[in-house]
């Protein structure tokens, strides 16, 4: 919804842009349909802009409508740029390391990747603690249950298709991701814990089946004992519960058994928790024969702390802990599918992060991915888990109909939303290299329409543009600041940049700046620029015109008459000097001319008169020449000037020395 | 930027300045670089940087350079000189003084248009500053406006200036061309002109050495470090290649300058080090505790001659590391003093380093 848009009251038309939409109000069909100006640049930073309409009544407004909202966010920045780092590390890690290692990699490049979604949801929190704005306070807190869900997805996604666990370490990693993300629980556990006397507290039991429903032995143990010092008459049931807790086999990460010996194990022991609870050991105390229920896996028993777990996937993994320990990662989805079921038990419909997890343990990736893509507001989740899933070879090559496979067309997605962005669009550039069919292009579009705002700036997108071979881009960028530089004046500049793209045509055009200047004021300015122009001069002939020239102006200063005059003729001679110049030049050859010695000799003479003829002869604006007085006397009087330097000079040179 | 220390101060650099750009909302920040072990204003420990207060800032942060204890002259994009004054009783910043439109583009089209302001150097109180329109400006903390300007000193841009001698500045510009300024004279020309031969590769960067004068370093936009002599000829000493990319920011050690630093848009810092010598020669004249070796040519009567100026690469040795491990973005600024190192990239991260030398 655009606010302040209103399709009842005009007429409105868009344009779409390459990260915004541009809504216009029209007066289509009102007063002859004429269109507002829409006078910003795309990147607009506010929502609506106030235009005149030309021709019309009352003015019209422009709308720049962001499609990504994420992006602006502050905290949000730390998350784009460190994993823009983490990214870039997992793109030039080597390849070549197989197997175990490899995975190792892996993982720790997801793990890197939850500790900066972490770090992101800290800050977040911290923010909406610390604010008094009610209305912001709700903005973060929407941030970081988004983030919280973010990371429960991702950590899944680690454990099932990163790690990809086998059947024992998979159920303690499904351990330590429900102790890591069900926390609700944590408040009430640190008040009791932290109580005089816990046993006597009213929510103890609740700490110890929380405790035992997380396969936290040791510390329902724990607690348990408190319980048996503060209740001598229920010693005998405790003793035995705690026993039949101790016992209790869990898959080891090591390899110190086999499926089989800890399935024996298990199947022993469960069947020694049977055989208490059958003889009625725990009659007497309905906790801990609820505590004794959990133990065998009695589902209902389970379900009764529905509270106490909060969500489905957290019976999902109580149950596996209590009934299949050594559950295969393929026989999840059934586990999974039932456990869904008898937790929400057609009370509620399953949420969008259920249908996420849901699709996890099914081993359906794709599925994962899309739901996620259409959950969430931002490419980043999606873009940067399908990178980590390709590089562990785990999408086949799911081509889409316009030719790039997923992962290409989702960070390119992603890329695109960065360079909407006023600042991260740095951050873009390293995502486009590393799509190898659209990559490319996308840069190349979307590069050209950075905002140049400081020379700083062109700079660092100009070194994007060399370092990626994109001379099209370097040129356009290029002219666009030197043409910036010649209407501020600067010619300098101008002359820096069209040096930087090798651009001939625009150094000629400088050039020619310089030189009507020159005409102008009789004064060549920036001497500083044109006495120094170095090898840079050769960039263009007319460049290398003015350097010349500035060259004989700086001879005649310094009396070295003789040089000075044989460079004036080069420069005619040569063709080097433009047509319209020639008369200046002999014009300024008309002093050398009158000199009391000599200069030029009677070849060089005879080449100034021909250039004289060339000029006044081959001239088709003959009737304009001959009309102004002034260039008639010039003419006349170089003509003049050249034949007494050609009598003095024929006379000179024909006399014998000595004589 | 480090904060200055008080003269005769021996604890290491505490607290330093930032300055944004390319945000919406930039800003002008001054961090507390963390307490190594011992408690902070609160009681609480601080052992990573931590930011003390910012305050908004118009346009771009082009240069920023510490007047005093208290205030930090701010360059913006927009042609705007800042002098903030950090307040430490509330930990509070405020703009102090400000000259607007010190540089700007004379425009037929708009009236006036603002042109980056680009470097600025103090002296306290004197501050010059240099901009895209080629102007160089001179002020006063305590004056309202310019004491003098020279406009059109240059045609291109200018890109760096620092102080040579207290009535001199030198400059860069986008032509490759070092210019030395005497603010004594009147004339709006220069009175010395350097040039790179051959491209007139632009300059980005300079700095001169601290207690040596006459060596000035500055950094260009293929990457090339150029170390010159500016007593003699008007080409430089050496050139180093360095950086894949614009050096943005070249920096002597200020206490110890055999020390050179230099920062790049190819992401990478490094450190030159010519105080290590594989020659025999004694190391002699011992500063606050850490040896400084000269190289001498040949015995210890001769006049010492600064590792800097050397030709010779087999009697020298510079030791250069990239202080980078993991380069991605551009390393935009950064400042030494004493044993801290801080700099600033593009991907928004800051990097302080206070054992440089361990």
């Amino acid at each position: 919804v655009v606010p302040g848009a209103d399709p009842s009251a005009r007429q409105l038309c868009f344009a779409w842009g390459p990260a915004e939409v541009l809504v216009c109000e029209t007066l289509f069909g009102r007063t002859g349909g004429s269109r507002s100006r829409a006078g910003t640049a795309p990147r607009a930073l506010t929502g609506s802009v106030a235009g005149t309409g030309e021709g019309a009544p009352s003015s019209s407004r422009v709308f720049v409508v962001r499609r990504d909202q994420d992006i602006y966010i502050q905290a949000l920045r730390k998350l784009f740029n460190e994993s823009h780092g983490i990214f870039m590390g997992l793109q030039r890690s080597e390849e070549e390391l197989a197997g175990k290692s490899r995975k190792a990699q892996l993982v720790q490049v997801s793990k890197n990747y939850r500790s900066v979604i972490r770090a992101c949801m800290e800050d977040m929190h911290q923010a909406a603690v610390s604010t008094r704005d009610p209305a912001l306070q709700g903005q973060y807190s929407t941030q970081v249950s988004i983030l919280s869900a973010m990371e429960l997805i991702w950590n899944l996604c680690e454990i099932l298709f990163v790690e990809a666990a086998a059947a024992g370490p998979l159920l303690l990693r499904l351990l330590d991701w429900v102790r890591l993300h069900v926390c609700d629980v944590d408040s009430m556990v640190r008040e009791v814990l932290s109580s005089e006397s816990p046993s006597k507290h009213k929510l103890f039991w609740n700490v110890v089946d929380v405790f035992v429903l997380q396969g936290r032995m040791d510390e329902a143990r724990h607690l348990l004992s408190k319980e048996a010092s503060a209740n001598p008459t229920s010693m005998n049931m405790y003793k035995i519960l705690d026993d039949l807790m101790k016992k209790m086999p869990v898959p080891s990460l090591g390899n110190t058994q086999t499926l089989t010996e800890l399935e024996l194990k298990w199947q022993h022991w469960h069947e020694e928790c049977q055989r208490y609870l059958q003889d009625g050991t725990f009659a007497s105390n309905p906790h801990m024969e609820s505590i004794c229920k959990i133990l065998l896996g009695d589902e209902d028993a389970i379900l009764e702390k529905k509270e106490l777990m909060t969500t489905w996937y957290h019976f999902l993994v109580t149950r596996l802990l209590y009934s299949h320990p050594t559950v295969k990662p393929l026989e999840l989805r059934f586990y999974a599918q039932s456990s869904m079921d008898l937790f929400l038990g057609g009370e509620s419909s399953p949420e969008p992060l259920d249908m996420i997890l849901m699709a996890a343990f099914e081993f359906e990736m794709h599925q994962v991915i899309k739901e996620c893509s259409i959950v969430l507001s931002n490419w980043w989740f999606v873009a940067h888990l399908t990178d980590l899933l390709d590089h562990c070879k785990l999408l086949q090559s799911h081509n889409l109909y316009f030719g790039s496979n997923m992962r290409e067309f989702l960070l390119l997605e992603y890329a695109s939303g960065l360079f909407s962005h006023h600042s991260l669009w740095q951050l873009g550039v390293d995502y486009f290299d590393h799509c190898p069919e659209y990559g490319r292009v996308y840069l190349e579009l979307h590069i050209e329409r950075i905002p140049l705002s400081t020379e700083q700036k062109a700079l660092k997108v100009l070194r994007i543009c060399e370092q990626r071979q994109m001379h099209e881009q370097v040129r356009s960028i290029c002219k666009i600041m030197a043409m910036k530089a010649l209407r501020n004046n600067r010619l300098g500049s101008a002359l820096s940049w069209s040096i930087r793209a090798k651009d001939a045509a625009f150094a000629t055009l400088i050039s020619d700046r310089f030189l009507k200047d020159y005409c102008e004021r009789g004064c060549f300015s920036d001497l500083d620029l044109i006495d120094n122009l170095g090898p840079s001069m050769l960039l263009s002939d007319r460049l290398t015109f003015l350097g010349k020239y500035r060259e004989f102006h700086r001879l005649y200063g310094e009396k070295r008459f003789p040089e000075a005059g044989r460079l004036l003729l080069t420069l005619m001679t040569a063709h080097i000097a433009p047509c319209s110049f020639w008369m200046t030049l002999l014009t300024d050859a008309l002093p050398l001319l009158e000199q009391k010695e000599v200069i030029f000799s009677a070849e060089q003479t005879y080449e100034l008169m021909r250039c004289l003829e060339d000029l006044t002869a081959g001239n088709p604006d003959k009737q304009k020449f001959q009309d102004d007085d002034v260039e008639t006397t010039k003419v006349e009087m170089l003509r003049l000037a050249l034949a007494r330097n050609l009598a003095r000079v024929i006379v000179k040179e024909g006399t014998v020395e000595g004589s | 930027r480090w904060r200055p220390l008080p003269s005769a101060a021996l604890q290491p650099p505490d607290v330093f300045a930032t300055g944004s750009w390319d945000n919406e909302d930039n800003r002008v920040s001054i961090w507390s670089a963390g307490d190594l072990g011992n408690a902070g204003l609160n009681g609480e420990y601080h052992g990573e940087p931590h930011l003390l207060c910012d305050i908004q800032h118009n346009g771009d942060v082009m240069d920023m350079q510490f007047l005093d204890q208290e205030r930090i002259v701010v360059a913006s994009s927009t042609g705007t000189v800042t002098i903030f004054r950090h307040h430490q009783n509330n930990q509070t910043l405020s703009a102090n003084h400000r000259w607007e439109k010190a540089h700007y583009h004379v425009d037929q089209d708009t009236s006036c248009g603002g042109a980056a302001c680009t470097g600025v150097v103090c002296n306290n109180p004197e501050i010059v500053t240099v901009g895209e329109d080629g102007r160089i400006n001179l002020f006063r903390a305590d004056q309202k406006d310019a004491v003098r300007t020279i406009d059109n000193a240059d045609s291109s841009t200018l890109h760096a200036v620092t102080f040579l001698r207290t009535t001199e500045i030198l400059t860069v510009n986008s032509i490759g061309q070092l210019k030395i300024w005497d603010l004594r004279q009147q004339r709006n020309e220069p009175s010395q002109i350097f040039s790179l031969a051959g491209d007139r590769v632009p300059l980005h960067c300079v700095d001169r050495h601290p207690n040596q004068q006459h060596i000035v370093a500055t950094g260009g936009q293929d990457g090339m470090l150029s170390i010159w002599d500016i007593r003699h000829g008007t080409m430089p000493v050496s050139l180093l290649n360095a950086h894949e990319a614009e050096m943005w920011e070249v920096h002597f050690h200020p206490s110890d300058p055999d020390h050179l630093f230099t920062c790049s848009e190819d992401g990478s810092l490094w450190h030159w080090d010519t105080s290590t010598s594989v020659s025999e020669k004694p190391s002699f004249l011992h500063q606050g505790g850490r040896s400084t070796a000269y190289l001498s040519h040949s015995t210890i009567n001769q006049s010492v001659v600064s590792a800097w100026l050397s030709n010779d690469p087999t009697k020298d040795r510079m030791e250069i590391t990239n202080l980078i491990p993991n380069q991605t973005l551009s390393v935009n600024s950064l400042d030494v003093l004493g044993p801290c190192l801080v700099y600033g990239t593009d991907a928004e991260a800051i990097y302080v380093n206070r054992q440089l030398f361990a």
